[in-house]
């Protein structure tokens, strides 16, 4: 997830996708990939290159590249839309590859990267996700199973303030940076004019170039990255949460797909000749009459809404006993007597 | 968080010349067996296996009169009730010649088994109790059910790889074809869907809704390259490389977008001309027979290698028309072990009867149905627990009419469920679960109930404090003025005499 949009935030967007490429790279497909952006960079017009991104500044590699599978894009990209992903309680119209089909065998990576403070994430500048909301989303994930383990890496300012509130089981946490310091960007690239990459997922991307889809390289190795002398801000981690030992959790379980598999000993025996009879079920006749557009609204929906009230009440509650107040201030200060020379 | 309780009505029927002697009653007489599944949770499992001995009926004994186990099982099969969930025992004489030698315990096709007499009451129990562990559920077939609820450690490695029960599967069959110049394949796919696996998922319907569709990649390529081996001048797949060959396709294949059911993958795959043939090794470095492997809750692959034409010089590309009847029977065979019908782990004096085209048993689709109603119910019971403390954290949250009424009526299926489990109907049982299931999904997973909408009582004073507070202050000062004014009124009458 990226949260930031407009071109000086040009680092997180590349962030993100060098990140959705290494993923790519060891093997999860665009089908177990969202991916929300603001996408504003590569055609953006005061881009020198367009269509590109770069990651580094001797543009070796860009990284938007031919096949991103962009899932939300632009103003799609709130809050509201990412913590409807993360519980599932999307609108029945939304499409496949925007959900978060995963069950209780799934492990899931969250990479979030933008402008941040203490407990909370800006989300496109103009709305904030807190480390209470976060921690309760993930709590809902828990309760219906919808991860096995998850590990959520945060590259922002102050960004260990945002697992502090965690309280489900097996979830591990990296952040960039500890509460009170900065998140610090790589490089500037003078060509293009803005920052390209912040440090700390610069650090990330080197050590996962060498991770391939059968590496044993486990999580420690992952918290060694970007030291402070590199780094310039402490990165932080948290795996209270995690049942396992991060020893023996595989970078792969998280950044890669690697399958249980079970080679199939058994076979059934089928009848050759068994001539094709009709199914013993009868199929349904199917209505002739195509579907009115009423019969394909959501009835029970409309049908429990309450009627809108037409009529006026007079306020009452917390407002009433406002006006009273101020009313009854009014009348003391200036005196009841003076009253009719107003009316 | 009630009892469960799942009731399997048990018939045992013994023919002429096998009643054992030492029955406490005479027959016909009932017996009810009550066992606690012990799987260390809350709400606890027991199971009851009520018992009916009875002799045979003229009709049975003729069905039985016959030479061969599978010709009794065919011929007492429309004389059973047949009810889902039941089973049937017939006990025939030591010396009759419908089992074979050695083999003690016959399960046929349908919910009914033959068993060898001899011994007494005490051994015929113990057959009983080995045949419903077989035939209807098993301890760690249920803990398996209700895995989510159990603590992780406690369960073996492979608890969890079992389809989870849902509403509906798609299943689709691709044909992969790395090499089209050399290789034209054909597959009748339809043909063989009809013939071999429509059998199949309608007797899987009452689980759940299925659709079927294929597709054909060309130039899809598996991750690994497999390595000639000289002595079998053959390529071969190891074990250990076989999870990263799923990967590298999967991306090419398309989950459909349409549905948002689970899908099961069913791969072809025939290796390029020049990596014929191949073999895919298991641990122990042997070809695996069947020349294909699955992976749990995705799907198969199976390798399909085209036999090298016999003269060199031959026109390529060839035809390859392909033998759907060996492909379907391997990839039946995967559906059924991802769904977790397997027939391992038997007694070595039983024999089972193979289902033929059908693909399962009956017993085999009850075992089935048992495993995912308890899990319906089990998943019921944490989604609504969980909407409920949701509810308790966010005082201030707006339920919906519809999503009420669908929360209600999810608790009223979810109780029938269970009381049609202890009554031992199971097929009321499996639709009940079913009901609440979906009800409760969608009332948990409604859009209206994110928490992020409804704000809590802290948010609503920071907001209204800033606005409220500054106004206020000349307000109070005021009332505190004219309190003040009062009470020296009341004072100076007396002062003033």
């Amino acid at each position: 997830v990226c949260t930031s949009r407009f071109w000086f935030n040009y680092r997180h967007v590349a962030n993100t996708l060098s990140v959705y490429r290494s993923v790519k790279r060891l093997g999860i497909p665009d089908s177990h990939i969202v991916l929300m952006l603001a996408d504003d960079m590569a055609c953006n017009p005061r881009n020198p290159k367009p269509a590109t991104v770069f990651s580094h500044k001797n543009m070796e590699l860009n990284v938007y590249g031919d096949d991103v599978e962009v899932d939300y894009r632009s103003y799609e990209v709130t809050v509201e839309n990412f913590l409807r992903v993360l519980t599932g309680r999307i609108p029945p119209s939304t499409p496949r590859s925007k959900r978060l089909l995963s069950d209780d065998r799934s492990n899931i990576l969250i990479y979030m990267t933008g402008h941040g403070g203490n407990g909370f994430l800006k989300f496109q500048d103009s709305e904030e996700i807190t480390n209470v909301e976060l921690a309760d989303a993930f709590e809902q994930m828990w309760q219906k199973r919808r991860y096995n383990e998850l590990l959520f890496i945060i590259d922002t300012c102050q960004g260990a303030s945002m697992y502090e509130r965690f309280y489900s089981p097996n979830i591990m946490a990296l952040a960039s940076s500890q509460v009170g310091e900065d998140s610090l960007s790589h490089q500037p690239d003078l060509g293009i004019g803005v920052h390209l990459m912040d440090r700390y997922t610069f650090y990330v991307l080197e050590f996962l170039e060498e991770i391939h889809p059968a590496s044993q390289t486990n999580m420690n190795d992952l918290f060694q990255v970007c030291p402070k002398s590199l780094c310039v801000s402490t990165p932080g981690h948290r795996t209270d949460l995690f049942q396992r030992d991060p020893q023996n959790v595989l970078i792969t379980d998280f950044f890669g797909s690697v399958r249980k598999v079970e080679i199939t000993t058994e076979t059934i025996s089928l009848d050759r000749d068994l001539a094709v009879f009709e199914s013993k079920l009868p199929k349904d006749e199917l209505a002739t009459e195509p579907l009115k557009y009423a019969e394909q609204l959501p009835v029970a929906q409309i049908i429990h809404q309450k009627p809108k009230q037409k009529d006026w009440h007079p306020p009452g509650g917390f407002i009433l006993g406002l006006w009273a107040l101020i009313i009854m201030v009014f009348f003391k200060t200036y005196g009841i007597k003076h009253m009719k020379h107003i009316f | 968080s009630a009892q469960f309780q799942l009731a399997v009505p048990v018939a045992v029927v013994f023919a002429p010349g096998s009643v054992p002697g030492d029955l406490p009653r005479p027959l016909p007489f009932r017996d009810v067996q009550e066992m606690e599944i012990s799987v260390n949770l809350r709400p606890s499992i027991t199971s009851r296996y009520e018992t009916v001995y009875r002799r045979t009926t003229a009709q049975e004994e003729a069905a039985l009169d016959v030479a061969t186990a599978r010709e009794a099982d065919a011929a007492l099969h429309p004389l059973q009730d047949a009810l889902l969930g039941s089973l049937t025992m017939y006990v025939v004489p030591e010396t009759s010649s419908l089992l074979p030698q050695g083999i003690n315990v016959y399960v046929g096709k349908h919910r009914s088994a033959l068993v060898r007499a001899g011994g007494g009451l005490a051994a015929l129990r113990t057959r009983l109790q080995q045949l419903t562990q077989v035939m209807s559920f098993t301890a760690s077939s249920i803990s398996a059910a209700l895995s989510d609820r159990v603590p992780n450690g406690q369960l073996g490695p492979d608890a969890r790889r079992h389809l989870k029960s849902s509403l509906g599967y798609e299943i689709t069959f691709s044909l992969l074809n790395p090499d089209p110049k050399s290789h034209a394949v054909d597959w009748d796919i339809e043909d063989a869907v009809n013939r071999y696996v429509q059998p199949v998922l309608d007797k899987l319907s009452l689980v759940a809704n299925f659709s079927v569709d294929s597709q054909i990649l060309y130039y899809a390529v598996l991750g690994v390259t497999p390595r000639f081996d000289k002595e079998s001048s053959s390529f071969l797949l190891s074990a250990h490389s076989l999870p990263h060959v799923i990967n590298p396709v999967e991306a090419r294949l398309g989950s459909s977008a349409a549905s948002l059911y689970p899908v099961l993958n069913f791969l072809l795959y025939v290796p390029e001309r020049s990596h014929s043939p191949l073999y895919i090794q298991d641990k122990d470095g042997a070809p695996v027979s069947t020349n294909a492997f699955h992976s749990p809750r995705w799907g198969g692959i199976m390798v399909y290698n085209v036999e090298a034409p016999a003269s060199p010089q031959v026109s390529l590309p060839l035809h390859v028309d392909v033998d759907m009847v060996r492909v379907m029977e391997v990839f039946l065979a995967q559906l059924r072990l991802l769904f977790g019908l397997s027939r391992e782990e038997l007694p070595p004096d039983f024999l089972l009867e193979s289902p033929g085209n059908e693909g399962l048993a009956d017993w085999e689709l009850d075992r089935l149905l048992w495993a995912h109603t308890v899990e319906n119910i089990a998943t019921v019971s944490t989604t609504l627990t969980s909407l409920a403390q949701l509810l308790d954290k966010i005082g201030n949250i707006v339920i919906k009419d519809d999503v009420a009424s669908e929360v209600y009526q999810a608790v009223a299926s979810a109780q029938s469920a269970m009381a049609e489990l202890a009554a031992g109907h199971l097929h009321l049982a499996f639709q009940a679960s079913k009901e609440a299931v979906t009800s409760s999904e969608r009332a948990f997973f409604d859009p209206s109930l994110l928490h992020l909408l409804y704000f809590p009582d802290d948010q609503k004073f920071a907001i209204y404090i800033p606005l409220f507070l500054p106004m206020a202050v000349p307000i109070l000062l005021s009332l505190a003025k004219i309190v003040r004014e009062a009470r020296q009124r009341k004072k100076e009458p007396t002062k003033m005499d």
